[in-house]
């Protein structure tokens, strides 16, 4: 079902004008209101009329996650603060968080590419939606809540965590579609598999999974458990929040919404446009957000752009699976984590050595996150009680910094790889490529 | 009297020991007395050696991390109830023992026990007023 037809199949010649006409628009916005960009601009020496093609765009600086975040908390925004009727953040982690607000209009675009996302998946007023992405500041939960409701869904507004309510409500209430991240489907599926509920005892027809990396072979995995088709959606709080691409039934890359978000791909180092089909770094340029248009965001996650029509009938642009990062943050559990938060966190214990090594794995269907520490003759004792505390205090040092769990391992001093130039901190065995 | 031990921290891992101890072999040192704190993740090897300083030293030099603290060597009679004397002891002072090992000397028929209380100086006191043949480094050393 396609939700939206006449932008959802436009013809490619009519799509890159109706972009360059709003390229043009929030160019000359974002110069005119924001005075990041006035000055931005201004430095590249680039204005608005300078966009004439839409490759035009190249000549327009890029825009990164710390320019949004030096912005905090609403420097970002092209309207009065009086015309934003809702913000939202990044987790902000790694510092101040990142603000994204939105106008009545802003809103309606997001329940617009919800509800085009959400029928991909095959959604429609029938359906009973239960949505396990966590309500509040984070976009998720809203994001999709929006899109139920303009397709006139039945919207469970469950959020996340506590599992056994999830899998009582969704046997109960006969929930149609699931939204949540992969990995937490993997979960339900298992504690529906131990409580005994064979698939064809729930109704779930379609899940609408992301946030997080996953793989192929995750989603045979939960297909086959949860007796349902699994779907990838993208997006991110800086953009709008979920709903900047999704995956359709053909499961051959996410279309992305590009009459809302214009995508580029650009080589990381060089910072050079590739041409279609080329991997790289994908940048999003907001096309017609009002409270806070982001010009060639830097995403840092890397993947393709695939031209042409589907399938399924869109013309929509389709990108990739997202095959990884063009830094070195990491995604756990759908938390953002950067290893030098993790740094941070072992500098401020005394006697620590910030001699560390990251090693990520999905065991089961969690996300673990080990960190090996080197021993110092400050941390060490004669008594395995002494030791273990010096472990459990790292654990509390780095969980304060970055939210989450971790398990420390303590190695041999000069155990751990060293390196002449940057250190490899990180080993993800995840295996999401 | 208190005593010298020497503690290595050692990863869980193949090898570990051996290279501890190779090192020492190397260095001439020889064990008097030695045990083994294992957990799922790593090890503590404990060891009363002749030469604490030079023991640290070499293992440092090889990368080890090494702690030297004091502990209590207690003598008592290679028998039944040998050990259960000093436990009933400490005890009775209400003292805690953090770990202890014991090993047998064939030549004095005697047992040695190598003790760690959580205060090691009230431990010590503790035996000694109950009339326990605390031994000192040389003793021990020369075994």
């Amino acid at each position: 079902m396609i939700w939206n037809r006449e932008a959802e199949c436009m013809a490619r010649d009519e799509m890159e004008e109706l972009q360059l006409k709003k390229l043009q628009e929030v160019v000359k916005r974002a110069y005119e209101n924001v005075s990041y960009y006035k000055k931005a601009f201004e430095d590249a020496d680039v204005f608005p009329e300078d966009i004439e093609t839409l490759e035009d765009i190249e000549k327009l600086p890029f825009t990164s996650k710390t320019d949004l975040r030096d912005a905090y908390p609403f420097g970002m925004f092209a309207v009065s603060p009086d015309d934003i009727v809702e913000v939202h953040t990044t987790s902000g982690t790694t510092g101040k968080p990142t603000v994204s607000g939105y106008t009545q209009n802003d809103l309606e675009l997001w329940s617009e590419v919800m509800a085009r996302a959400l029928s991909m998946a095959g959604g429609d007023r029938t359906d009973r939606i239960q949505n396990c992405y966590g309500y509040g500041l984070f976009t998720g939960g809203l994001g999709v809540h929006y899109g139920a409701q303009k397709i006139g869904a039945t919207v469970i507004p469950i959020s996340a965590g506590n599992t056994m309510r999830q899998v009582e409500i969704m046997q109960d209430f006969g929930s149609t579609i699931l939204t949540c991240t992969p990995s937490y489907a993997m979960y339900l599926a298992e504690v529906l598999e131990n409580q005994g509920v064979s698939a064809d005892k729930i109704n779930l027809k379609a899940g609408v999974f992301g946030a997080e990396m996953w793989t192929e072979e995750m989603r045979t995995e939960i297909e086959k458990r949860l007796n349902l088709s699994a779907l990838n959606i993208y997006g991110l709080t800086e953009i709008i929040g979920p709903g900047v691409a999704q995956e359709c039934s053909v499961k051959e890359g996410l279309h992305i919404f590009d009459d809302h978000f214009y995508p580029e791909i650009i080589n990381p180092d060089t910072l050079k446009a590739l041409p279609s089909g080329d991997k790289g770094e994908l940048v999003l340029t907001t096309l017609t957000r009002e409270g806070m248009p982001v010009i060639r965001f830097r995403t840092r996650d890397i993947t393709a752009l695939r031209y042409g029509q589907c399938k399924c009938g869109r013309t929509h642009v389709k990108m990739d699976r997202i095959t990884g990062r063009s830094d070195d943050m990491l995604k756990i559990r759908g938390v953002i984590v950067f290893p030098s938060q993790i740094e941070r966190a072992l500098l401020k214990i005394e006697g620590m050595e910030p001699q560390y090594q990251i090693i990520v794995s999905r065991p089961q269907q969690l996300d673990e996150l080990e960190v090996q520490v080197e021993t110092s003759p400050a941390l060490f004792s004669d008594e395995v009680k002494h030791v273990e505390e010096v472990k459990k205090n790292i654990e509390k040092h780095i969980h304060d910094e970055i939210g989450i769990r971790v398990n420390i391992s303590l190695v041999e001093p000069q155990s751990l790889p060293r390196s002449e130039g940057k250190a490899v901190r990180v080993i993800d065995k995840r295996d999401l490529k | 009297m208190k005593l010298k031990q020497t503690s290595v921290f050692l990863e869980n891992r193949k090898g570990r020991l051996w290279k501890a101890l190779s090192i020492l072999r190397d260095a001439d040192i020889n064990i008097r007395a030695l045990s083994i704190a294992d957990t799922s993740e790593f090890g503590i090897l404990r060891m009363i050696v002749p030469n604490p300083e030079k023991a640290r030293e070499v293992l440092e030099e090889n990368n080890f991390v090494v702690k030297t603290n004091e502990v209590i060597g207690v003598e008592i009679p290679d028998e039944p109830g040998g050990l259960d004397r000093i436990l009933e002891i400490l005890t009775k002072a209400d003292i805690n023992v953090e770990y202890l090992y014991a090993f047998v000397e064939k030549k004095l028929d005697q047992a040695i026990v190598v003790l760690r209380t959580e205060d090691i100086d009230a431990g010590a006191d503790a035996l000694n007023e109950g009339g326990v043949n605390l031994l000192t480094p040389e003793e021990i050393y020369e075994l």
